[in-house]
């Protein structure tokens, strides 16, 4: 019996998930914050989407008047509006960072005892991540409806609902799923650096730690 | 019956950095711990007996030494083993419990089973049982925050149990309990460690410790002062403790 030493600790993804779903279950008002930056951050870009892709349908096939009211408002805004939706993504990264940063801290000692009691450093990663990628997707599904319909209630409310003849809807949902993976790859990438700073502690010391 | 070393240390040390300034906590200790000893680690505060206790449950690197469990150097190990044999080799107590807040009894009881591999019904079985026999059968389903102090102590010492482990270390284990709750849990220990032949470690400074202990391991300034076994310490007990 002395001297065997093996190697095999697990965590099934399945409870990874599980852990994760109650970490934002129970913590919901801190996960609403994260999710609400990203919220913030794609509905922006689903708007900027939204407005391009009716824009250009309604210049292509729509009625002459609104063609020509179009044309007239119409300015060569595109790389703006590139630059603008770049750099809120990136103030939505920072902000999960953020917030991620104080949700390890706080559960420094919780990380702590999953390590003595046989975590790996990649389970508290898993764990962890996998929590910030589900805040993402809720965050983006409910950004995407948000900057995509009110796009659209603007353009009904501008030239009435004739103009719903001409939007490319498939277009529209391919770009809604876009802005979904975007939103939740941005809130893992986000998550990455305070997770593996807290990841990689050493046990006595996370435990240690006060916040 | 020849003595089985579970826990052996020699010439541990560690220093850690305070600003510039270098504080020699462990200066050197060796000690050797059999299977199903009961050892205390007694000491004053700052005298380096948590420190000592996260260098054998390998929570911690020293600084020098080296640190044995079940014959295998612990410093040799990499990650997925240390991980391994925290999970499965050693039980953790702690003074403040270190349940996970979110998870109710019975989940905190089957986590290192889930690390361990064990499948979700027998986790599951395993950690009522485990519940039952430190006295928690009607909280399965509470919350860490929905139990009290003593409690909370019981699930972790169950949680401890989970995977049988070779060795048991408590560090202050009863520090956050009153006087009778403190008994408990320290009578809890002694069964298990009776029952399952577990070693148990705990580092304290509770002097009700004493009367359960095999041998007490004295430590000041980072430093074994005299080891004491059982035999010549009870005349003491009934005098430190007074009741």
């Amino acid at each position: 019996m002395a001297g065997q030493v093996g190697k095999q600790v697990m965590l099934p993804k399945q409870e990874a998930f599980k852990m994760s779903l109650r970490n934002i279950r129970i913590r919901f008002g801190r996960a609403c914050i994260v999710s609400s930056s990203v919220l913030l951050g794609v509905a922006f870009l689903m708007s900027i989407f939204t407005n391009t892709v009716i824009q250009q349908a309604l210049l292509k096939n729509g009625p002459e008047s609104i063609k020509v009211s179009l044309a007239a408002g119409a300015s060569d805004s595109m790389a703006r509006d590139i630059w603008l939706v770049s750099l809120s993504l990136l103030v939505c990264v920072v902000g999960i960072t953020n917030a991620m940063l104080m949700s390890v801290t706080e559960r420094s000692r919780e990380i702590g005892t999953m390590k003595c009691l046989g975590a790996l450093n990649r389970f508290i990663m898993e764990i962890f991540l996998i929590e910030s990628g589900m805040q993402g997707l809720l965050g983006s599904l409910a950004g995407g409806l948000i900057g995509g319909l009110g796009m659209l209630i603007t353009y009904l409310a501008r030239y009435g609902t004739v103009i719903l003849n001409y939007i490319p809807y498939l277009g529209l949902l391919k770009f809604y799923l876009f802005s979904i993976i975007l939103g939740t790859v941005i809130s893992i990438i986000g998550a990455v650096y305070p997770t593996y700073l807290s990841a990689r502690m050493e046990p006595a010391e996370a435990i240690r730690r006060e916040v | 019956m020849p003595k089985e070393v579970v826990v052996r240390t020699i010439g541990v040390k560690k220093n850690f950095m305070l600003g510039r300034i270098e504080l020699k906590v462990l200066r050197g200790v060796d000690l050797e711990v059999s299977r199903g000893e009961y050892i205390s680690i007694m000491g004053p505060s700052g005298s380096g007996k948590t420190t000592f206790f996260n260098m054998i449950g390998g929570l911690d690197k020293p600084s020098a030494g080296r640190v044995y469990i079940d014959e295998v150097d612990i410093a040799q190990l990499d990650a997925y083993e240390l991980a391994w044999l925290r999970c499965r080799k050693i039980g953790y107590i702690f003074q403040t419990f270190n349940l996970i807040p979110v998870m109710t009894a019975l989940e905190n009881i089957t986590l290192p089973m889930i690390f361990a591999g064990v499948g979700h019904d027998e986790a599951v079985d395993r950690g009522l049982k485990l519940l039952e026999m430190v006295g928690l059968k009607e909280r399965v389903q509470h919350k860490p925050f929905e139990l009290s102090g003593g409690q909370q102590q019981r699930v972790a010492i169950a949680r401890a149990f989970a995977n049988s482990p070779a060795i048991i270390l408590a560090d202050e284990p009863t520090g956050n309990l009153d006087l009778k709750t403190g008994k408990e849990i320290i009578r809890l220990l002694k069964e298990m460690n009776r029952n399952h032949q577990v070693s148990v470690i705990t580092a304290t400074h509770d002097l009700k410790m004493l009367d359960v202990s095999d041998r007490v391991v004295w430590i000041r300034d980072g430093q074994i002062e005299r080891i004491e076994e059982r035999a010549n310490l009870d005349i003491k007990v009934g005098e430190v403790e007074g009741e």
